[in-house]
């Protein structure tokens, strides 16, 4: 049944690939994401045992994220086929098949308990990604690609040789040779500490940069800034949560081997360093693009210091994922569609969204008080649990550090945001033929009621998956 | 056997100061294919005659010395450059700092436990210094080819090390780490035709106009 989510996408893939006509093919692309998301909500109801030999196994951190991936994938599909319509232009047979690829390679990053198939997943989604960034065919978009394809291939590359380390760790404690999660974690009191060390030190850097975790995120405002507006919500919704899931799993390993406190402390530095980071660059951002990309580093700096501080924040860290990714999905799409009236992403020349765009402009301006952590919205709840857990634990100066930086990014997001949707539209501003339709509002709009309603109410399933999530990676002292 | 892989492994270490300190790039790219021959015939000389063995062995041999460098000199004449004119840091620096990297692997790899049977070999630190020479092509040169080629060294460095693990890890990963090398390096190669056609020169230090202001 397992098999099932990775299958899928892949006939899709072949299927978008042998499709003729460029009309057709996102609405294939929206009917496998459809099944991908049916298939997905039937094996979190009825979820199988562990697959023999224990290659495959759905957990509940696995459901989370694969959950919250494959929502948003379906509401991108959809989005595609209002965005491919005003890109006639040019072929999207290779953007829909990589799309599909991607979330097959997603998909098996989610539910192999395998390290070394999971990293091979991985690096198929950073290469699956790559024509997506392109998509444009200009200077600019092709010097995001080149970093995006190098640093993100190098970063894997090096959590490649930490994954060996752990793998060389068993052969020296004279165990079975493996990499199976569960063996390692059954395994893991007899582990060389020395090997396991090493290991930590390269998959935390290497599954950083993918996440992008200042200071290794460089790569991130480019190829968000240049990608269209789906392909960057699927950036910073999906992908950066595969990383984080990999990063789970290596903490879970942590919790095991007795070297939680340094991988913790290590992570709440990194996390605290790419919220600084993030302030910084987002006060008077003149591109808005780059202004999410770097709220996402924002974001991936809060999940890294919440799983740090562990205890209660490790639940918020993991609602999170699912908040994070939705109201990326909600940012990217809308702001795509201010881009595409305005042809141009400079906030000089961006005014007045709401009078041009009623619809758009809306709903990135409340996506905006979404991702800021306002409430009624999912990222309150999560990054409120956070900051009270950092409280209780007594971690006054992470609580602060945090606060303060949540603070000035609200800030320094508002002075990039309100200008360009409030007031009127500048006369001289080049008029495009785009207009709000149902296709391009539906899927963002669709997306903002799910983190609203998320904001008020979490369904008990979804409670239960949170819960058995944040017990598995609780650490017993 | 033992002194044998030794001696290969040193010769891999040659070679990364040759790619280090040369700018010739078709030399770099024959250079990194040599090296990546010779790790294909290692595994054949440290562990016994398996099936599984000559698959791999066969894999790395044929994309590692043929199809990767066949795809990167294309990339090369389709883009008429010839030579890296201006690495960011001289060819001389990098030399001593790559010797530098290399002595430090050496104390790196004597601080970690090791299995007996592979206590006499030098794998761990070639590994490291070869994981390092890679990582200072990757920021010292310019052109797109040229980081290619420290990309790929850097994993020759990583295979380095994968060949102490031929039983831990199954065929099926350890061929998909490859595949996925392989199409990594392919979808560089294209890039690098789009990035020469766009800026008529394959000089990434052009690529500078999404610099933070």
């Amino acid at each position: 049944m397992l098999a099932v989510l990775i299958i899928l996408p892949l006939l899709g893939a072949l299927t978008t690939w042998l499709i003729p006509s460029d009309r057709l093919r996102p609405v294939a692309l929206s009917a496998f994401a459809l099944g991908h998301l049916g298939t997905t909500i039937q094996l979190l109801i009825c979820t199988p045992a562990e697959s023999p030999g224990g290659w495959f196994h759905l957990d509940a951190l696995g459901k989370i994220v694969l959950l919250s991936t494959t929502v948003l994938f379906m509401f991108c599909a959809i989005y595609s086929i209002g965005y491919l319509a005003y890109r006639v232009e040019r072929s999207n047979r290779v953007f829909c098949s990589s799309l599909l690829i991607c979330l097959a390679a997603a998909s098996t990053v989610t539910i192999t308990h395998h390290l070394g198939l999971m990293w091979v997943a991985l690096e198929t989604t950073t290469i699956s990604m790559t024509p997506l960034i392109y998509f444009k065919r200009n200077a600019r978009s092709i010097e995001a690609t080149w970093k995006y394809l190098l640093i993100c291939s190098v970063g894997v590359a090096l959590a490649l040789i930490g994954l060996y380390f752990l793998a060389y760790a068993t052969i020296v404690a004279h165990v079975e040779p493996s990499l199976l999660l569960d063996d390692l974690l059954s395994d893991a009191g007899k582990l060389s500490s020395g090997w396991v060390h090493a290991a930590f030190v390269f998959l935390l850097v290497g599954f950083g940069t993918k996440m992008g975790l200042a200071p290794l995120h460089t790569w991130k405002p480019d190829a968000y800034g240049e990608s269209p507006g789906m392909v960057g919500a699927m950036l910073a919704g999906g992908l950066v949560n595969l990383a984080f899931l990999a990063l789970l799993r290596v903490y879970q390993l942590c919790m095991a081997t007795k070297e939680i406190a340094f991988f913790q402390n290590a992570l709440v530095a990194m996390g605290l360093i790419s919220m600084i980071f993030a302030a910084i660059f987002m006060a008077r951002q003149a591109d808005f693009k780059r202004m999410l990309a770097y709220s996402s580093v924002e974001h991936v700096g809060i999940m890294a210091v919440a799983l740090g501080l562990g205890g209660k924040a490790v639940f918020g860290a993991l609602f999170h994922i699912m908040a994070n990714s939705l109201t990326k999905g909600v940012l990217f799409l809308s702001s795509g569609n201010i881009h595409r009236s305005y042809n141009s992403k400079k906030t000089d020349h961006v005014r007045g969204a709401i009078r041009r765009l009623p619809w758009s402009g809306s709903i990135f301006l409340a996506g905006f008080i979404a991702i800021t952590g306002s409430p009624p919205f999912a990222p309150f709840i999560s990054e409120f649990t956070i900051v009270s857990s950092a409280f209780i634990q007594g971690r006054y100066i992470v609580a602060s550090l945090f606060l303060v930086s949540l603070g000035i990014i609200f800030i320094g997001m508002a002075l990039t945001v309100l200008p360009m949707v409030m007031g009127d539209p500048p006369s001289d501003s080049e008029t495009t033929l785009y207009k709000d339709t149902l296709w391009t509002v539906g899927p963002p709009l669709s997306l903002l009621l799910l983190i609203f309603l998320l904001g008020v109410w979490i369904p008990a399933p979804l409670m239960d998956i949170l819960s058995e999530g944040a017990s598995l990676l609780e650490v017993k002292q | 056997m033992i002194t044998i892989a030794d001696q290969l492994l040193v010769l891999v270490l040659l070679i990364n100061f040759v790619v280090l300190g040369t700018s010739r790039l078709i030399f770099s790219i024959r250079a990194v294919a040599v090296q990546g021959v010779i790790l294909g015939v290692l595994p054949a000389l440290i562990h016994p005659f398996s099936w599984h063995l000559v698959g791999i062995i066969s894999m790395i041999l044929v994309t590692k010395g043929v199809v990767i460098p066949m795809m990167l000199s294309r990339a090369m004449r389709s883009a008429e450059i010839k030579r890296e004119a201006e690495p960011y840091l001289g060819y001389v620096p990098t030399l001593l700092l790559g010797a530098v990297f290399t002595a430090l692997s050496f104390g790196f790899a004597g601080k970690l436990p090791m299995l007996a049977e592979h206590q006499n070999y030098i794998f761990v630190p070639a590994s490291m210094a070869t994981l390092m020479a890679g990582f200072l092509i990757l920021t010292t040169r310019r052109k797109a080819i040229s980081q290619v080629i420290g990309y790929l060294v850097l994993e020759n460095g990583i295979f380095i090390f994968g060949l102490l693990l031929a039983d831990a890890m199954p065929i099926m990963v350890e061929a998909g780490a490859l595949l996925d090398l392989l199409v990594g390096t392919f979808v560089m190669g294209i890039v690098i035709n789009y990035i020469s056609r766009e800026f008529a020169s394959l000089d990434t230090s052009r690529l500078t106009s999404l610099k933070e202001e």
